[in-house]
């Protein structure tokens, strides 16, 4: 009986390959989670700071708002690749190391949240003035006007921030890997880059494709039923 | 139950300083449905919320239920507020919340038990007449519906003081009665007091018992609607009473009978159960003139009847003079528009 060689290829092929891609994408899917929790720790109340602070809103306060608005600039126009660098030490001192999926996480927030802020602002003020006018001649506070208006009535929009925002943390995390954060980006230039392994590459894009589509989908679909 | 005492706002710009609110005094009385008419950009809505203090004042007091509000600290102002509602020309509900829950939501504010709240936004529905909607959401309500969300909305804290900007203007003629009915009986079952701004001289036809007109940041003039209709005392108020009441001549018309020897022109304006009186009849009978009736309409101002009578008068100037006499004993107003030759 001739022995099939190319079944066994395939066989130790595949097995090789999930064997990579796998962890990778446990890798990415961590990295991607949680950065984008705790970019929203960070950038929702900093979208919400902003939008009240605004001139004419509940508390405008110009100081504030320059302030903030001035300082999630220059996060959003320093070059993630730069950030990365440049946040090694702080990194070290939050982690404990500057390498692997853990320590990523840290620009990866780092950049991500100034993002989150700006698009939390775009939602929230999408609610008409005159909505949050007549909670106030109800006698509604600040604080309730944030809780029972602008966050609840912006709630489809914010949702479809954090699809496009966990979408951008997935590019960024691919470059995070290239600096030994791990994850599929990782994989894709160690093996598909750097050992000419082609199919690795394409499968590591394939599954990043299918993770984009995923988190669209839900995000749309989510927003949809929100609406009404 | 309101007074405003020299209120004065300016916004400044860049461009300058515009005086929205030009040192207005008003009095408006417990239970009164106040009308506030103006053309568009008099200051009507700038006014409005100054009661509120949605806008606050650049000088002046704003007295609500014996509060002075621009005295107030913000959180004694969001207490005073919750005796104040108020309904907006495009509503602003909460597009998340159905209508139960929109109607609910100025309670969460005023912190209410849950099981009182459900209890009252019964009562309210109930009193708009929205029961059957109330597990729907605003996009699916008309124009009209919505409204009435917004009074149940504004109604909820039981407030003494309603006050609406430009409330009906977004809907159509039936719709805009179906309001102000609405508006009327909430007035005379809970003895609330309402404001009422509008630039339609037919909604304070329709229910206002006193107006004030704005014309550039100024009360022009003020009081019961009855005699501001029967003695404008601007060009402005004549304006917009001729927009519900109109009794211009035709020129043409005019330059016709002013040929016309012996002969004057009269409008005679008559409220109330002298609307119902047969004038014509006894003043022809009474005087020896001739009437030639040019121009009439009968309506009403509120639930009192309001008429207008254009007449020709015929006769030499001792029996028009007779005639004069006699309505003026009949205590109708006479107004001569064109005098005998
Ligand atoms: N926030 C603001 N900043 C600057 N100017 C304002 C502001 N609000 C109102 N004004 C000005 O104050 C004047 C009165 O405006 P207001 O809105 O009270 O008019 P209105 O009588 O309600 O008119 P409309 O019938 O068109 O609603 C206008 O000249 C307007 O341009
Ligand atoms: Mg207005």
């Amino acid at each position: 009986m001739p022995f099939d060689s190319s079944l066994l290829f395939q066989v130790t092929f595949w097995a090789d390959l999930l064997r990579l891609i796998i962890p990778a994408t446990g890798e990415t899917l961590y990295m991607v989670a949680a950065s984008t929790v705790f970019a929203y720790l960070l950038g929702l109340p900093l979208g919400i700071i902003l939008v009240v602070t605004s001139p004419g809103h509940i508390m405008p306060n110009p100081w504030v708002e320059r302030t903030l608005g001035t300082l999630v600039n220059i996060l959003r126009s320093a070059p993630f690749i730069i950030l990365l660098v440049a946040l090694i030490p702080f990194t070290k001192s939050v982690v404990g190391t500057s390498i692997g999926t853990t320590a990523a996480i840290v620009p990866l927030v780092i950049s991500a949240a100034p993002f989150v802020a700006r698009v939390v602002e775009s939602s929230l003020k999408e609610v008409p003035y005159g909505v949050i006018e007549a909670a106030l001649s109800m006698g509604a506070s600040p604080k309730q006007i944030i809780q029972k208006v602008l966050l609840p009535e912006a709630k489809a929009s914010l949702i479809l921030g954090v699809a496009i925002t966990t979408i951008s943390v997935i590019g960024y995390t691919a470059m995070a890997g290239t600096v030994g954060g791990g994850g599929l980006g990782d994989l894709a230039i160690q093996y598909g880059y750097s050992r000419f392994r082609t199919d690795i590459m394409i499968v590591t894009v394939v599954i990043l494709v299918v993770i984009v589509q995923i988190i669209q989908s839900l995000g749309t679909a989510l927003a949809r039923k929100l609406t009404h | 139950m309101i007074q405003i005492n020299q209120l004065v706002k300016k916004y400044s710009s860049r461009q300058g300083t515009i005086i929205a609110i030009d040192n207005v005094s008003l009095n408006i009385l417990q239970g009164a449905i106040y009308g506030i008419i103006g053309l568009s950009g008099a200051g009507k809505s700038t006014l409005v919320r100054c009661l509120n203090l949605l806008e606050k004042p650049t000088s002046g007091q704003v007295v609500v239920a014996g509060q002075d509000l621009t005295k107030l600290s913000n959180r004694e102002l969001r207490q005073a507020r919750q005796n104040i509602g108020m309904i907006f020309q495009h509503f602003y509900l909460l597009q998340s919340r159905t209508v139960a829950e929109n109607i609910a939501f100025p309670l969460e504010i005023a912190g209410v038990p849950k099981k009182e709240i459900s209890i009252r936004v019964k009562e309210l529905l109930h009193l708009v007449g929205l029961e059957d909607k109330s597990s729907a959401y605003p996009a699916q309500l008309s124009g009209g519906q919505k409204q009435r969300v917004g009074i149940a909305r504004a109604l909820a804290t039981k407030p003494q003081v309603l006050l609406c900007d430009e409330a009906t203007s977004a809907l159509d003629p039936q719709t805009t009665l179906s309001i102000l009915n609405l508006l009327r009986d909430i007035n005379q079952k809970l003895g609330l007091t309402i404001v009422m701004i509008t630039h339609e001289m037919k909604v304070v036809k329709e229910i206002c018992t006193d107006v004030a007109v704005i014309h550039e940041a100024r009360i022009v003039e003020n009081g019961p609607v009855e005699s501001v209709f029967i003695k404008p005392q601007s060009d402005i108020a004549r304006q917009f009473i001729s927009t519900v009441f109109p009794n211009e001549l035709p020129a043409d018309l005019l330059k016709e009978l002013s040929t016309h020897r012996d002969s004057e022109i009269v409008r005679i304006q008559f409220l109330g159960s002298r609307a119902s009186d047969p004038i014509i009849t006894d003043l022809l009978r009474t005087c020896d003139v001739r009437a030639n009736i040019l121009y009439g309409s009968i309506d009403h101002l509120r639930s009192t009847l309001f008429g207008t009578l254009t007449l020709e008068l015929l006769g030499n100037p001792a029996q028009l003079k007779e005639a004069h006499r006699y309505l003026a004993s009949r205590e109708l107003k006479v107004e001569v528009i064109q005098h005998a030759l």
